[in-house]
């Protein structure tokens, strides 16, 4: 409280802004597929870089991307959680638990694979990917649209690399499903 | 490598993840296997589909502002109070006794800031695990009647959902060194916790605002009341509930 320090203090503020405001349209990004709702993700993303800049003296890089992801999924699971259902139920999954999953997606095998996709609008995209189930339709944001490694993805999510893997493998299954689904209602030509 | 194995590491191979050795396998196994090359191509398909850049959000600019403004970046407000202690040191019986009112400002003021540490640290403390409410309840009835005996004076409780703050319940809180009552409203996601306590300077002080590690606080006193209001919603939105609380306050006390 008092002014010891101060020189410090903002210091570390100069740091932490040129380290991780550079990254706020990402954490936005993954605010808004994380939540579903602009201002929810709004909210949920200044909490973040608050809690990002107190803890600032415990981030011991080297990429502070997945660090303030990581923060911003402990804000979403907390406070937002309520309000957007459970973020997910997966925690204790293990690599065990994935052999319990498997027969779910190796059923739609019957083979939309040798079909074509067509190319969607940015707005279509964004919706299939919000209508995936968690934790599927983070690991694919983390993935496709904020580009991480899985490495990187394992850090955020706090599980291992091959649950990662897997979840990914079913969350790009489970969105092929969806847009082959949403284009025969659109009534496109196959 | 069966067609098990293939099926999750052709992501891996597909998104660079997967080491020459791994892949080479995968790869050989695609050769062999028809339906697991047809699956890799349609992965290969779906990602091509989906490039990124069109698929990010842009933070609106307002929360880049408002995370902005949340960071210190003033002058370290250090200085001055070291300036006024130079010019104490600087002699003359005029500038000593201008210097001694100037020490007495800033003694207000380091105690105006303690209390606001106070009231700020019991609202983040109050955000924390189940720490909310002691009493859980809209019905402002039932949270006015919970304070007595707890805490000295009896808080005005009105209920502002009409007006878009939901009321909550009620808590018990310490600032300052005193247990003081703690009205929590909702608005949106937001929690506003409204400390009362009994107005030590017993005088009808204006509102004043101070914004304090990104959170807004409201003070005023009235009908020998002290009050806070804290919350993370913006200046407009708290000045908003502070002339809400008050008029609700005026007719109840009126009528």
């Amino acid at each position: 409280m008092t002014g010891n320090g101060s020189g410090g203090r903002h210091d570390k503020a100069r740091r932490f802004r040129d380290a991780a405001l550079p990254h706020l349209d990402d954490v936005y990004t993954l605010a808004r597929y994380l939540l579903r709702d602009a201002s929810d993700a709004e909210d949920a993303v200044q909490e973040c870089y608050l809690r990002a800049l107190r803890h600032f003296d415990t981030f011991r890089g080297p990429a502070i991307k997945p660090w303030l992801f990581a923060i911003l999924r402990n804000v979403c699971r907390g406070e937002f959680a309520r309000r957007s259902g459970p973020l997910h139920t997966m925690d204790s999954e293990t690599d065990e638990d994935e052999e319990a999953v498997r027969p779910l997606w190796q059923e739609p095998q019957v083979s939309p694979e040798t079909e074509m996709l067509h190319q969607r609008d940015a707005k279509t995209v964004r919706r299939l990917v919000a209508e995936l189930p968690e934790p599927f339709r983070e690991a694919i944001v983390l993935r496709e649209i904020n580009e991480l490694s899985y490495r990187e993805i394992a850090d955020v999510v706090g599980a291992p690399v091959g649950t990662v893997m897997s979840r990914l493998a079913r969350a790009r299954c489970m969105l092929r499903k969806a847009w082959i689904a949403d284009e025969a209602e659109q009534g496109l030509p196959t | 490598m069966t067609c098990n194995e293939t099926d999750i590491l052709l992501h891996a191979l597909l998104d660079g993840e997967l080491d020459a050795g791994h892949a080479r396998e995968v790869e050989s196994h695609m050769e062999s296997c028809p339906s697991c090359a047809a699956q890799l191509r349609a992965y290969g398909e779906l990602q091509r589909a989906m490039p990124a850049a069109p698929l990010r959000y842009t933070a609106p600019a307002g929360l880049r502002r408002r995370i902005e403004s949340a960071l210190p970046s003033a002058p370290p407000r250090a200085s001055s109070r070291r300036s006024v202690l130079k010019g104490f040191a600087m002699g003359t019986a005029l500038s000593a006794a201008m210097a001694a009112t100037l020490v007495i400002a800033v003694i207000r003021t380091d105690q105006d800031q303690r209390v606001l540490g106070d009231v700020l640290s019991a609202h983040v403390r109050s955000l924390q695990g189940d720490h909310l409410t002691d009493v859980r309840t809209s019905d402002q009835h039932t949270v006015k009647p919970w304070f007595n005996g707890k805490v000295d004076v009896a808080p005005p409780v009105v209920d502002l959902t009409a007006q878009g703050f939901t009321l909550l319940g009620g808590r018990l809180d310490y600032i300052d060194g005193k247990a003081v009552a703690s009205i929590v409203y909702r608005r949106r996601t937001h929690v506003i916790n409204l400390f009362v306590a009994q107005d030590a300077a017993s005088a009808h002080r204006g509102a004043k605002l101070d914004a304090m590690q990104g959170f807004n606080i409201r003070r005023w006193s009235a009908q020998g009341l002290e009050f806070f209001a804290v919350s993370d919603v913006n200046a407009e939105e708290l000045q908003e509930f502070v002339e809400k609380f008050e008029a609700a306050l005026h007719s109840a006390s009126g009528t």
